[in-house]
């Protein structure tokens, strides 16, 4: 004990705090990557508030219709460029429909799109439960009103909806492509290896402005053809983004997985007979997921921006669904000298730059939670 | 401290130092490529395809063509009536056929050689040369042979494949002399000396084309169009030009009519947003623009610098003819009953456009539209709206569609990417959806994907527009003939071509515009297309600017515009209405360059 | 190092070989023509005009006169004239179709200057202010100071780059009129712009200098020197601050390519006649000849720029060797 107290004083510590080191050690010993990473993040207060906040977005834009909101898509030019008013609401909402009258699935498409039903029917299920609670009620125009009288607030959180789609099933997309591809080559090494990352280089060297003008334009040819087995240009521009963006994720996966694969612990696996399954799934994918997950909250804001872009050139989603990029876009363009429309620009925006950075503050959080190197730190 | 110690060092200076020479680079850069002012600038809108005036089809390319060469006849800036140019007079033969045109002595191309008939003789030639490609080569085609001379080429494997299989002499455009031209019709054709006035028909040097093709053996002949090769006769000289920048243009002082050029120099813009546009015009960046956004619409309206007039053009949307439910002529009524024109006009377009319930726009002289049915007329917007509504369910439920019939099926609105499109796109899919229960998609296609589509009808109802080339409703009926390249609906009736191509040959004017106004009434009928609205022109121009006119065609002459002074100013600015809102005016305040105080200087 | 170049080389003219034909014979396949307009050309016409630019031809016919140097026309290019077109090969892109009075070498010789010259000064002071907002919350990780740098340094990709240009071009032109609205030709209007261009490239560098730091810091051979007791100054400036940059070289070589050909989207608010809007407008306009010319040529400088990039690894960083690349 003595020997032990006076290596214990070299170190500067006190025996209870020795103790306690030892029992958190114990404690920690058997924690999987995960649940260290996860104690890390929460630890990281500003990470923590960003996932906070985006699951709580994410809630709220998946639960839109149930929001007593007036219709994003709806144009009521009278109304138009309306300043922001706090003003309580009116009770109008499928005025077409008579009081007292069933409100049919119809009357519900007719106020936001044709099409409009959601997965599994599930925003005509959440308007009906809106109707339940708040009956006709709609708020008034509290972020002002855009070109077409349409309500600025109801846009924004519809925007939201396709936003966040097209960035997650984009950034899912770029995220297959790239973790089969970058895995493959990284797994294979040797010419293969070379040969799939000089592919790799090629696509990096077409600028991809071009390849997306070109196959949107190619979808808009064939849309009738795509329609009918059931692709509209909503899907085909997931795909596409995803496609633009997969080349960086499996540069990353694949570098990740070369310098996995001489590393001692896979050696040290394969000296003990694990079978190859075994070595990549226990060993090679955790270690891989940690960097993808952290690239895949940086692709979704590029992902979200580019979209932004594309609604810019007027290549983005379809009127009279709304995105981020829409509202930005048709926001800036109505900057001048003469009458600033400012909650046009002002309050998408806001709703932009919160969720983004949260995003790459997320994304920020979660590299420095999951970096191997700082295990058991912090 | 050992030398790999000091190397980074080393480097971070070397990289500092190249990141300085750069910026002192930048600014030296800028500073050569700064250009001092111009005494006016306009935006024209976009980059300008060509200056030769043989291969352009654009207003903005017109409006810098008029600016460097000049035709034998030029127009009046107020009526567009053709007043002389290079020709100092003309006549014309008692049987309409026979043009003589008298060339003006001693004009001068920029590199000294006189302008004379023979200049005009090849430039015409040159224009129908098939070689050449001339996309308005058929407004020359009144002219004998020269349709013949265009469109008949050597097939491939001819030795001469491409070139025309007639020789030149085959079109009757003679230079009788130096100074005399004389041009041979086919048919009597009453806007001819408007044509003559157009800017392709506008002459070039043919030693300038020639001597640079032998400088600099270029396969695409465009040497002779730089600035520092391009001869021209017109008011100004091209000085310098960057793509997608500007064109500056010097007067140019050997020019006939010099005395009366105000602009020692003039800055052509490219700008293509508009509110970008707008936005250099409301700083001060620019002098004229020809387009605005629509979002300042309501703050423009009231000053004195902005004044939409009606322009010879009309929005409206095909239908496809060729395909149910749209064959169906009830079908079709009942969407234009219901498509919401005045709410568009006043909450959309917001200039002044006026709803059309015909396709020819008003102001073409001396013709009116037939009188066509615009639906209910009694009561408030609302009220007609609902009686059209109701109106329009019978006409579908006479069709078969409707509560009890078939369901009509999910049909789009295809448009251009273009948010001005969009927003009446989303409006009438609206309106259509709220009073006939349709249901309608959006589909918006990029400019060239969009033209392709409609012209091999791909589509179900389509957003078009179309702008008149000279004021005379044949240019806006003709297009519907059965089968024509700009029909795009499928829809022919024999009834309208025979009466549409009658007119052409028919030289009363009355019976003339009676023929064309049946035609009219018979288009109106069958509504292959929904007329939507007739254009205004969107000038924002500096209140100082004179000799600026509105007219029809929305064509405007910087040959005859200068700085009023402000003695003048006050007296233009006395003839306001009240409301007019009074605007700081660009230019300089005493005159400078009013063509009378041009004309004092030179006196001087 | 000469057969790194070689193999580089290589590779590139096969890079260079697949991206022109995939650009050209995609460009193709898209539907409508450069001269297609609203009002449908007379077919005689429109023939001619085909006849023309040789858009008559079958299409390998007319990639194999695009590449050069062949005269396939056996009467001349025009007639009796002689043919001078030389092909991408001889280094000429040929006509452009939209800007008719231009050729493609013309047109990139006059905006490649222009969006070069804003890309440094976009690039100069995006470095600045990158480098030095990731050090300085590197080094003071999860402090304040690390949180406010790092919100500042994502303020650059939390907004679409036309929406930050609207705030700037509200704040700076209509309320303190300090910068003109739109247009090139002074320094004043390269500031609006530039700033706007940077403020992307800042973010990311600021976030690969932060992570390229901790990495470092982290590392061994830094311990040992703050072991040796070396002021930490003197540690971070000398020692991680090299190795930390490593990320950011290897994304200047891409950025640079970027920057270079220039952004559309600052390229059209502010009206500048720079590379970027050719990309886009191009392809919208069929531009054939114009739109290879820019792709060949953001090819090449994305190929020259990486290969840069992977020289100047290994001066900064002696272990890795140019064969790994």
């Amino acid at each position: 004990m003595a020997a032990t107290n006076s290596s214990l004083d070299r170190l500067g510590l006190k025996e209870e705090d020795a103790v306690r080191l030892l029992r958190e050690a114990k404690a920690f010993k058997g924690e999987s990557l995960w649940s260290d990473a996860w104690r890390r993040l929460r630890r990281n207060r500003v990470a923590w508030w960003s996932l906070l906040f985006l699951v709580g977005f994410g809630l709220m834009s998946f639960l839109a219709p149930i929001f007593p909101l007036r219709s994003p898509s709806q144009p009521n030019p009278p109304g138009q460029l309306q300043a922001p008013i706090m003003q309580w609401g009116d009770s109008e909402f499928l005025e077409a429909v008579p009081e007292g009258q069933p409100v049919t699935d119809k009357a519900i498409e007719d106020t936001y799109w044709p099409g409009f039903r959601g997965i599994f029917g599930a925003d005509q299920a959440l308007v009906r439960v809106r109707l339940a609670i708040f009956g006709r009620w709609q708020t008034g125009h509290w972020m002002g009103t855009d070109e077409l009288g349409r309500d600025v607030m109801s846009r924004i959180l519809w925007g939201s909806r396709t936003s966040i789609i097209v960035a997650l099933v984009a950034a899912l997309v770029s995220l297959l492509i790239g973790v089969v591809y970058g895995s493959f080559s990284g797994l294979m090494g040797g010419r293969i290896d070379n040969l799939m990352m000089r592919i790799v280089d090629i696509l990096y060297s077409i600028p991809f402005i071009f390849v997306v003008i070109f196959l949107i334009t190619l979808i808009g040819d064939y849309k009738q053809e795509l329609e009918s087995i059931g692709i509209d240009r909503m899907t085909v521009f997931y795909l596409v983004i995803g496609a633009v963006y997969w080349l960086t994720m499996a540069r990353v996966v694949r570098g990740q997985v070369l310098s996995l694969k001489n590393k001692e612990f896979i050696e040290a696996a394969r000296v003990m007979g694990a079978s190859i399954p075994r070595i990549l799934f226990a060993h090679i994918v955790p270690n891989v997921l940690s960097i993808v997950i952290i690239y895949l909250t940086l692709t979704i804001p590029a992902v979200m921006l580019f979209e932004a872009f594309l609604s810019f050139l007027g290549l983005g989603i379809e009127p009279p669904k709304v995105s981020w990029g829409t509202l930005a876009s048709d926001g800036t363009a109505a900057i001048n000298p003469l009458r600033i429309f400012w909650w046009l620009v002002v309050f998408p925006s806001i709703a932009m730059a919160s969720t983004l950075l949260a995003l790459n503050l997320l994304g920020d959080g979660l590299r420095d939670a999951l970096d191997p190197k700082m295990r058991g730190k912090d | 401290m050992d030398a790999s110690a000091l190397a980074p060092k080393l480097r971070a200076a070397v990289a500092v130092l190249l990141l300085f020479t750069l910026l002192l680079g930048a600014v030296a850069l800028t500073r050569g490529a700064r250009l001092e002012p111009a005494d006016f600038t306009f935006n024209n809108g976009t980059e300008v395809q060509t200056l030769d005036p043989a291969t352009v089809t654009g207003v903005p390319e017109g409006r810098v063509i008029r600016c460097i060469f000049e035709g034998l006849v030029i127009k009046d800036p107020k009526d567009l009536s053709p007043v002389p140019g290079m020709a100092e007079r003309w006549e014309i033969s008692d049987d309409r056929l026979t043009y003589t045109f008298h060339l003006r002595k001693g004009a001068k191309w920029t590199n000294g050689d006189e302008v004379t008939a023979p200049d005009f003789e090849w430039s015409m030639l040159r224009m129908l040369d098939p070689q050449t490609g001339s996309e308005y080569a058929y407004q020359l085609w009144y002219i004998e042979g020269a349709k013949a001379y265009t469109t008949e080429v050597h097939p491939e494997g001819h030795p001469q494949q491409g070139q025309s299989i007639h020789p030149p002499e085959s079109v009757a455009i003679r230079a009788l002399d130096r100074y005399t031209l004389e041009i041979k019709l086919k048919a009597p054709t009453p806007f001819f000396m408007e044509l003559m006035g157009f800017y392709p028909v506008f002459p070039v040097n043919r030693r300038n084309l020639e001597e640079a093709q032998e400088r600099w053996p270029d396969s695409w002949e465009i040497e002779w169009l730089r600035p520092e090769n391009i001869v021209t006769n017109g008011p100004w000289k091209v000085q310098s030009r960057r793509v997608n920048d500007r064109i500056r243009l010097v007067k140019n002082h050997d020019y006939w009519d010099a005395d009366n050029v105000a602009f020692e120099t003039m800055d052509v813009l490219a700008i293509e947003q508009a509110s970008t546009g707008v936005n250099v015009y409301l700083t001060g960046g620019c002098n004229f623009v020809d387009k605005v956004n629509d979002n300042v619409v309501p703050q423009l309206m009231p000053r004195e610098d902005f004044n939409p007039q009606p322009y010879l053009g009309v929005y409206f949307y095909r239908v496809n003819t060729t395909q149910p439910p749209f064959d169906d002529v009830r079908v079709r009524k009942a969407l234009s009953l219901t498509m919401p024109r005045e709410l568009i006009c006043e909450q959309i377009t917001k200039m002044g456009q006026v709803p059309a319930y015909s396709f020819v726009p008003p102001m073409t002289i001396d013709y009116t539209s037939p009188e066509t049915d615009r639906g209910a007329t009694e009561g408030s917007a609302e009220e007609r709206m609902r009686a059209n509504a109701q109106r329009a369910r019978e006409l579908l439920a006479e069709a078969g569609y409707g509560p009890g019939g078939k369901p009509f099926p999910t049909f789009d609105i295809h448009y251009n990417t273009l948010e001005s499109h969009k927003k009446i796109a989303e409006t009438v899919m609206d309106a259509w959806k709220r009073n006939l229960g349709l249901n309608v998609k959006l589909r918006n296609e990029e400019w060239k994907v969009y033209l392709d589509t409609q012209s091999n009808l791909r589509y179900d109802v389509s957003r078009s527009a179309w702008i008149g080339d000279y004021m005379d409703p044949n240019t806006f009926v003709d297009l519907f003939l059965d089968g024509g390249e700009n029909n795009k609906t499928g829809w022919g009736n024999a009834e309208y071509d025979r009466l549409v191509q009658g007119a052409v040959n028919e030289f009363d004017p009355a019976k003339r515009f009676d023929m064309l106004e049946r035609a009219e009434a018979i288009l109106m009928d069958e509504l292959p297309i929904i007329p939507i609205y007739f254009y205004v022109t969107q000038n924002l121009v500096a209140p100082r600017l004179g000799g600026f006119y509105s007219n029809p065609g929305d064509e405007h002459f910087p040959k005859f515009w200068y700085w009023m002074d402000d003695e003048e100013l006050a007296a233009k600015r006395a003839q306001y209405p009240d409301d007019w809102e009074i605007v700081d005016p660009h230019g300089p305040p005493e005159g400078l360059y009013s063509p009378a105080a041009m004309r004092a200087r030179v006196s001087q | 190092m000469l057969q790194f170049l070689l193999r580089r080389l290589m590779w590139f003219a096969i890079t260079l070989l697949v991206v022109t034909s995939v650009s050209f014979f995609l460009m193709r396949a898209v539907k409508g023509g450069p001269f297609d307009g609203e009002r449908k050309l007379d077919p005689a016409i429109e023939a001619n005009i085909n006849a023309r630019y040789h858009l008559d031809w079958n299409k390998y016919k007319q990639f194999a006169q695009y590449m050069g140097p062949f005269n396939l026309d056996e009467r001349g290019l025009f007639g009796t004239r002689e043919q001078v077109f030389g092909g991408v090969l001889t280094g000429d892109f040929g006509p452009s179709f939209r800007y008719r009075d231009f050729t493609v070498n013309d047109i990139i010789g006059q905006s490649l200057p222009i969006s070069a010259l804003l890309g440094t000064v976009a690039m100069m002071w995006a470095l600045a202010l990158g480098i030095s907002a990731g050090v300085a919350s590197a080094l003071r990780r999860g402090s304040g100071l690390d949180v406010s740098m790092r919100l500042a340094a994502t303020g650059g990709i939390a907004l679409p780059n036309f929406v930050i240009a609207g705030f700037l071009i509200i704040l700076f032109v209509f309320l303190i009129p300090l910068f003109p609205v739109a247009g090139w030709g002074t320094i004043q209007h390269m500031m609006l712009p530039g700033f706007c261009l940077g403020l992307v490239f800042a973010a990311y560098i600021a976030r690969l200098t932060r992570t390229g730091m901790l990495e470092t810091l982290s590392q061994d051979h830094i311990r040992t020197a703050h072991a040796k007791g070396l002021a930490p100054r003197h540690v971070v400036l000398r020692h991680a601050l090299k190795g930390g940059l490593l990320p950011v070289v290897s994304y200047l070589g891409p950025a640079t390519a970027g920057i270079l050909t220039g952004s559309l989207v600052i390229e059209r608010i502010f009206n500048i006649p720079g590379m970027g809007s050719h990309f886009v407008n191009s392809a919208t306009n069929r531009d054939y000849t114009l739109a290879m010319g820019v792709t060949i040529l953001y090819t090449v400088l994305v190929y020259a720029l990486n290969t840069i990039v992977d020289l100047a690894y290994t001066l900064l960083d002696p272990r890795i060797k140019l064969e790994e690349q």
